[in-house]
């Protein structure tokens, strides 16, 4: 992205709470800001790279990008890193001791936790980081209090000398509101890195000593939250249950139980637990509300507060009003009445509905591979080929594991495709002895996390085909640039990874490397087929773009002549959403078994002319469109 | 329980279709007319073809930003079975506004799942207050497929605490600023949506 005039300053901005940290951190006069993409995080830093006074990076994983945080906050600078909640179990090696060492100037960390799964592997609760690492951790409720906390978690990292961590959730990163602004105060310290071994270099003497350090400023820190105005009470006139609550649930209680007392705590580790004890002597009972562990629950029931938390609401997902009031009135012992849908009625909940179980039982509308993605023909060879246990990784490519390719057998974090393609050569059992073991990674992924485990792989001799789907882009954020790219943040020309090289210097043999064009069926499927039998390490680059992004040239669509089209569905087996089914129809073979046959045709204003479902069509029923116009 | 002062608007349909766009400039206009307004932004997966809905609230003040079941006052669809699969959302009272252009994902031309008969209808009998039409049609005669979202946001103009000029306006606000050229047929579309909506 360009830079742009940044918005104004006061005003009334509709802004995502994404972009609202963006704008908070350029406020404060942050010099320095890092992230790898990651749902929900990743627009933070695309927004950040649109102000030009602070450099801005993607960088090849979230640990590196807080460890370019840190180098910036000690020689000076205000620092900032970004990051979903897995992104900081990559980084957290350097959290774990940064946190000893402390800070230069301010380095603040958004970690956004993707509750309720829209687009991630687990549901993490990144609080917990606080706990672990002793660090505060600053919860907004919505875009302009994201915006605030983040101009105030600077001036905090400072006041005490510690990494300060910004807890988002999706229902902050990706929703939008009034945001109104400010300035930019440019921050300077007065003079540069200074020499302090003693602090700066973490070898177990000088550790030692720093180690009392962290948590005197821990329990500093906690007295700070007692009076801290992050921390406030909402009264209410309902004074049956008082409610806790932290970051989004704050919003979705005031919105459930107008009428109730509500304690916010907008820093919520340390907890205020005297303020909170003092909250819980003025309500009839207590109740916490967090998203997603029982952090606050455990530790105030420890400190000898008697508080229902889990015990009533769900110990996972968003606790949204609708969650919380069937939840609750059950709490109060409300009558419950069951109704003919299936719904529960009480004072809280509200009784006229319309029939919840409409369009319960519709089909399901998962993601799907675009138009012409260069992956298609990738997991088309991959469902013909027999005998196969597949790895798989993060990425668009993880949508291999479902239909019509069923082609991919393990996802678990990023990077794994490699190791665990390598452990399952090395502890294949008598019956899969003959099985060829494949790993299936992304450019992005594989540069994030993948590297290390080919090394691995290489070095221990594994048996093992690797498939390196090289699309030029982190696709499934939404088109980042990377080191495959060839262009920085700002879409500036950058040097251009070469995997064929990389792989090499990772010790995989010259001739065990081909890069192929995942559009030519025939080459990959060969290449494919060939590698996996030898039992040697193998890498396939496949070598085309994302459709998504710029690289990608769009040519004339095809279409099917009817005629011709003899109901074999084998281009359905490419996945290509742009293929539909016209007719059904069951035939009785020769041999007296019954065939299944699906007549199609192609959407000629979705299809991008890639040449791949043509290779699958034995009669040549699918021709390439003359003189088409595009709508 | 539910605010009397606050709209709840949901749109849905399919990643690609506009529904981001809609949300947004209904946000946008009601940003204009003072209103507190949150709305939600779907991303990442959203984009391969999978469900998107956007929630979008305005009032005085709005604290949770998604719209709890029941609660939706209009229902945008841009394709019906997913106004089929999100019409529980809305109040008693509510209007569902339809577009009846159908598009099967590929685990129904696989012949994994089956498309509903008549998603309109069963919304309808559901006991709904439901207007569907074929927004793509109209958008094809008047020369562009793009303009569905336009005409979507004519057929719902109607329903808004604000005056529909008001909202075509703001849409043509977005055109002037951006393609002056599209301003005058977007303005068609608008209008050609309030008239689906008067006669459907």
């Amino acid at each position: 992205m360009n830079a742009v005039n940044p918005l104004p300053a006061g005003g009334r901005h509709f802004m995502s709470g994404n972009e609202a940290v963006a704008r908070g951190a350029w406020e404060a006069g942050c010099k320095v800001a890092a992230a790898y993409p990651g749902t929900p995080s990743t627009e933070i830093l695309e927004y950040a790279s649109q102000y030009p006074e602070m450099y801005t990076e993607w960088s090849v994983n979230e640990k590196v990008s807080l460890e370019v945080a840190i180098g910036a906050s000690i020689v000076g600078s205000r620092a900032f890193c970004a990051m979903k909640h897995v992104g900081l179990n990559v980084a957290s090696d350097a959290l774990m001791t940064q946190t000893v060492v402390g800070v230069g100037a301010g380095l603040v960390i958004a970690v956004a936790d993707d509750v309720g799964l829209s687009s991630s592997q687990n549901e993490q609760d990144s609080r917990f980081w606080g706990r672990f690492a002793h660090v505060p951790i600053l919860e907004p409720a919505d875009a302009q209090e994201a915006y605030e906390f983040i101009k105030l978690a600077f001036g905090l990292s400072e006041q005490f000398g510690t990494p300060v961590i910004v807890r988002m959730t999706t229902r902050i990163c990706h929703v939008k509101g009034v945001v109104v602004a400010g300035e930019r105060k440019e921050f300077r310290l007065e003079q540069g890195f200074e020499k302090n071994p003693a602090k700066y270099v973490m070898v177990p003497g000088n550790a030692k000593k720093r180690i009392p350090m962290m948590f005197e400023r821990e329990d500093a820190l906690r007295k700070f939250s007692e009076g801290s105005e992050l921390n406030s009470i909402q009264d209410g006139t309902d004074k049956r249950i008082g409610y806790v609550t932290s970051g989004p649930t704050y919003m979705h209680v005031r919105e459930a139980f107008p009428e109730a007392p509500v304690i916010k705590l907008g820093l919520s580790y340390p907890p205020p637990m005297e303020m909170i004890r003092g909250f819980a002597a003025g309500v009839e009972q207590l109740v916490v509300v967090e998203e997603v562990e029982p952090l606050l629950e455990t530790e105030m029931k420890a400190a000898g507060i008697k508080v229902t938390g889990k015990e009533v609401l769900p110990r996972e997902g968003e606790l949204a009003p609708h969650v919380l009031r069937p939840a609750i009135a059950g709490l109060l012992g409300e009558e419950l009445v069951a109704e003919a849908a299936g719904e529960k009625k009480s004072a809280l909940v509200p009784s006229v509905r319309i029939d919840v179980n409409i369009g319960k039982n519709l089909f399901p509308r998962p993601p799907t591979m675009c138009v012409a993605c260069p992956h298609l023909g990738i997991y088309y060879c991959l469902s013909k080929i027999r005998n196969t246990t597949i790895s798989g990784d993060i990425g668009c490519y993880t949508l291999g594991a479902g239909h019509p390719w069923n082609a991919l057998d393990t996802t678990i974090c990023m990077g794994a495709s490699m190791g665990v393609a390598l452990g399952m050569d090395k502890g294949r059992v008598e019956a899969d002895a003959n099985k060829r073991i494949i790993g299936v990674i992304g450019d992005s992924t594989f540069m994030h996390m993948g590297m290390q485990g080919l090394l691995d792989i290489t070095y221990n001799r594994g048996n093992v085909t690797i498939l390196l789907l090289d699309n030029r882009t982190v696709g499934m954020t939404g088109g980042q640039d990377n080191p495959a790219s060839g262009r920085d943040i700002h879409g500036d020309d950058s040097p251009q990874v070469d995997f064929r090289k990389l792989c090499e210097a990772l010790g995989v043999k010259p001739e065990r490397i081909h890069v192929v064009n995942p559009y030519e069926l025939p080459t990959l499927f060969k290449a494919l087929r060939e590698e996996v039998k030898i039992p040697d390490t193998s890498v396939i680059i496949t070598d085309q773009p994302c459709v998504l992004v710029d690289f990608y040239k769009v040519k004339a669509p095809y279409v099917v002549e009817d005629d011709k089209c003899t109901g074999c569905k084998n281009c359905l087996d490419v996945g290509c959403p742009a293929i539909y089914v016209t007719r059904r129809e069951t035939v009785v073979k020769p041999n007296g078994k019954e065939k299944e046959l699906a007549f199609v045709r192609i959407d000629s204003q979705a299809c991008t002319g890639c040449d791949l479902c043509p290779k699958t069509c034995g009669p040549d029923a699918i021709v390439q469109v003359e003189n088409f116009t595009r709508q | 329980m539910t605010n009397p002062t606050t709209t709840n608007i949901l749109v849905s349909g399919i990643g690609g279709q506009g529904v981001m766009t809609a949300a947004e400039i209904l946000s946008q206009t009601a940003l204009a007319q003072g209103y507190d307004v949150k709305k939600t932004e779907v991303a990442g997966m959203a984009q391969r073809g999978g469900v998107v809905t956007s929630h979008v609230r305005f009032g005085k003040q709005v604290l949770s930003p998604s719209i709890p079941p029941g609660e939706a006052d209009i229902l945008v669809g841009f394709e019906p079975a997913e106004a089929l699969r999100w019409c529980s959302h809305l109040k008693p009272d509510g209007v569902a506004m339809v577009n009846r252009v159908k598009q099967e994902p590929p685990v129904v031309t696989l012949g994994l799942y089956e498309y509903p008969d008549d998603p309109v209808n069963q919304i309808e009998k559901a006991g709904i207050n439901v207007h569907a039409f074929d927004a793509g049609a109209i958008a094809r005669d008047l020369g562009n497929p793009k303009l569905v979202n336009t005409v979507m946001l004519g057929a719902i103009s109607k329903y808004l605490p604000f005056s529909a000029d008001i909202l075509k306006n703001a849409i043509l606000d977005r055109f002037r600023a951006s393609k002056p050229k599209l301003v005058e047929i977007n303005e068609k579309a608008f209008e050609a949506g309030r008239a689906a909506e008067a006669e459907s």
